[in-house]
């Protein structure tokens, strides 16, 4: 039987076995929306704006082994999709976008709603189609699952015009599906695997860098027993949390701009590093040549070969899966009967113990401002350390990162790659649909959570219960603390007047608002916010915090991993604020 | 360095801009681009000339592998390669230098392909430096005008780029 191309698109994502579709309708969509009317398969989310469907189907994916899909109509609905693409490109997290297209004897006439997807889309997806002919849809749509979820996963775009959505075809959704052109590595190279074993055995001075595609590459297991069964210290990237766990005494925190003393200086003085799944990138490393200053062997483990000495030359290569690579790798430790040099890790450890002792989070506790870090400690304990957390971009982000000990991977979503402001609510959203027993916050800032706040109105009309902790400190906080670093306290445009009232907006959203003045009121509040009176409802926490705390430790512009900017307890002239020493403290 | 990238693409719509967009997105040169249809009509072979650091070559080579469409990449300077280009000029060819442009012409192995009353219009095929040496050699007032295809380059020899 001959069925419309729309009922193709929605059958298709029937086979996929996808759960929601996060969208929003318009004309050159209303032939799939007609479809979705008559199926009950899966559930269509209405979001209030596309970015945030994309950002949702993206949190969806990540917190989740599955494959997020939103779905837009032509013009503007893809061009707000962008943001979201991008986002989601730049983290690698695989996703399938389904936009509406003018009918294809209008695509270059400048028709309504008119924009060229492909190509505006081009340089933020793994890969997009333009389906001209319906034969090639149901097939279309299996590659486009296909080519999101393997190798090094990434959003897919699948673009169609109207005129195909009315076509009529017999539906055949293919079983499995092959492009001669993309055959992702799955296996290491085991003269390369051998070559690292090694490397890791003779080490003096080992450390073990976990990325993101950990997290993607469902490497965890093998990442926790790598480290804990030679006892290596380890650290994770921001994209990496959850990997290892956070509170584990071979975890020395997260590395990079804002990671941890230990963690940075271990990072520079290692001699032998194996990354997993991560990048080497600007954020983590800062300038190549001074992270290689101090001689290394690495070992870069990758799925992805261009992101293999893409900024700093690595030793030992390893294209390939990390969990099978890493299982390869245990398995030939298990059979080697090579020990690494348990004096010189001792050492190793000692030293690192010595550059944790002054704890580089510490801050000071206030009795009448409220310090944004205590929040997210206090609301680790609440939670019980189980929640899954999303975050925003800015200062929250960071505090989110370092105060909030992640236990498991896909724990913890932020956009780590674009840096997009207003994921946060979106994020949670879409957490919150893939995991609806779990407790979901999100952590945030005044700003970025008004960037996508009418999702107050989606989480209301599908009942949606995350937490909204606001970090609100009135300021851009990231932009203030660079203003008052490089550009001589000129803060330029980062105050945020004329802030809505976040409770009463809340309320008129129909959910439920608190504002929080003081420190002694953090942990009731927390405490309520997720007890079972308010299991079901969405609550908006909005958290009046210090607007002169900054987020250190901090590797500055140009600097090296070993010169941080530290926090005062930790700087040689006692924190004078006027005075901060941006010099080597190592 | 100067390095000539065969690349077998499939023959699809929008895979040449999934090129042409890598390079200007992340700041890679292109000095000539050709490309067309193979035997094989599903296939096309495109030839990049490019030119930078081996590291730099290296990632080109690795971010082009990375497009869906490209099936495979091969840098022709790893080993014997043969590299041709093409060359339309059109010159003034009165008075004395009618009969100089024809000794050009045929010095440089060229064909005179369209003759008038003022112009000759030169045939030239050789590799990219013997094009140069054409236009050097020549006097740059009669020339009125060159059009270029951009180098294609093939392995010598056994060295065979297909699926």
């Amino acid at each position: 039987m001959q069925i419309s191309g729309a009922e193709i698109v929605v059958r298709s994502l029937q086979e996929e076995g996808v759960e929601f579709v996060f969208g929003y309708p318009g004309g050159a969509v209303l032939e799939i929306y007609d479809a979705i009317f008559k199926q009950s398969a899966f559930k269509h989310v209405l979001v209030r704006h596309e970015q945030a469907a994309v950002h949702a189907a993206d949190a969806y994916s990540r917190s989740s082994d599955k494959v997020g899909v939103a779905l837009v109509t032509s013009g503007p609905g893809a061009t707000n999709a962008i943001t979201g693409i991008a986002t989601a490109y730049l983290d690698s997290i695989p996703m399938v976008i389904i936009t509406g297209q003018v009918p294809t004897p209008a695509i270059g006439l400048d028709a309504f709603q008119e924009v060229d997807t492909v190509g505006i889309s081009r340089p933020c997806v793994k890969h997009n189609f333009l389906v001209k002919d319906i034969a090639e849809l149901a097939s279309t749509i299996k590659k486009a699952f296909y080519v999101a979820k393997t190798g090094r996963p990434g959003p897919v775009l699948v673009d169609v015009p109207k005129d195909v959505q009315q076509a009529l075809a017999e539906f055949h959704y293919p079983d499995s599906v092959s492009v001669r052109s993309y055959v992702p590595v799955t296996r290491g190279h085991p003269g390369q695997i051998k070559k690292a074993v090694n490397l890791l055995l003779e080490a003096k001075r080992p450390y073990v860098y976990v990325g993101g595609g950990a997290v993607l590459g469902g490497a965890s297991d093998e990442v926790r027993e790598l480290v804990r069964s030679l006892g290596l210290p380890c650290t994770n990237t921001l994209m990496g949390l959850g990997a290892f766990p956070g509170d584990d005494r071979l975890n020395l925190g997260m590395l990079g701009m804002h990671g941890t003393y230990e963690a940075n200086m271990a990072m520079q003085n290692c001699d032998v590093l194996i990354a997993i799944g991560a990048r080497f990138d600007d954020r983590v490393i800062s300038v190549p040549s001074k992270f290689t200053a101090v001689p290394k062997k690495i070992v870069h483990i990758d799925v992805d070969p261009s992101s293999i000495a893409k900024r700093v030359k690595v030793d030992v290569p390893i294209v390939g899966d990390v969990k099978l690579v890493l299982r390869e790798m245990l398995d030939l430790l298990k059979q080697t009967p090579q020990r690494i040099d348990a004096d010189a890790l001792a050492s190793w450890w000692k030293q690192i113990d010595d550059w944790r002792a002054p704890n580089s989070l510490k801050y000071t506790f206030s009795d009448e401002l409220i310090k944004p870090q205590y929040v997210v400690e206090t609301l680790y304990e609440v939670t019980g350390g189980k929640a899954i957390i999303t975050s925003d971009v800015g200062q929250h982000q960071m505090w989110a990162a370092q105060y909030y000990k992640f236990a498991e991977p896909k724990q913890w979503l932020n956009s780590g790659g674009l840096g997009t402001m207003g994921v946060g609510l979106p994020y949670a959203m879409g957490a919150q649909l893939a995991n609806p027993n779990a407790q979901v916050a999100c952590i945030t800032g005044e700003a970025s959570i008004q960037m996508n706040i009418q999702e107050l109105s989606t989480c209301r009309q599908y009942h949606i219960p995350v937490k909204i902790v606001n970090l609100n400190n009135r300021y851009l906080g990231m932009v203030r603390q660079w203003q008052e670093i490089f550009y001589g306290n000129r803060y330029s445009e980062s105050y945020m007047d004329a802030l809505p009232d976040f409770v009463k907006l809340a309320e008129a959203y129909g959910h439920v608002g608190f504002k929080v003045e003081k420190p002694s009121d953090v942990e009731g509040v927390l405490r309520e916010a997720f007890s079972a009176k308010l299991k079901e409802r969405l609550v908006f926490l909005d958290f009046l915090t210090d607007q002169s705390e900054n987020v250190y430790p901090m590797v500055g512009n140009g600097k090296g991993l070993d010169e941080m900017d530290l926090p005062a307890h930790m700087r040689d002239n006692g924190g004078n604020a006027g005075e901060r020493d941006y010099g080597n403290l190592s | 360095m100067r390095h000539i990238l065969s690349i077998l693409l499939e023959n699809e719509a929008g895979a040449l801009s999934r090129v042409v967009g890598l390079f200007s997105a992340r700041g890679y040169n292109i000095d000539s681009l050709t490309v067309s249809t193979t035997e094989d009509p599903t296939l096309s072979r495109m030839t990049i000339v490019t030119h930078g650091s081996d590291d730099v070559i290296e990632q080109i080579t690795k971010q082009l592998n990375k497009l869906i469409e490209v099936v495979k990449v091969i840098d022709l300077n790893e080993s014997e390669h043969i590299e041709r280009e093409l060359m339309l000029i059109k010159v003034r060819a009165t008075g004395k230098d009618r009969e100089e442009m024809k000794r050009m012409a045929d010095i440089f192995r060229g064909r005179i392909i369209d003759v008038t009353e003022k112009t000759y219009t030169i045939e030239l095929t050789g590799t990219s430096d013997k094009l140069n040496a054409f236009i050097e050699a020549v006097d740059r007032a009669v020339i009125l005008e060159t059009v270029r295809t951009g180098a294609s380059g093939i392995g010598r020899g056994e060295r065979i780029l297909k699926i």
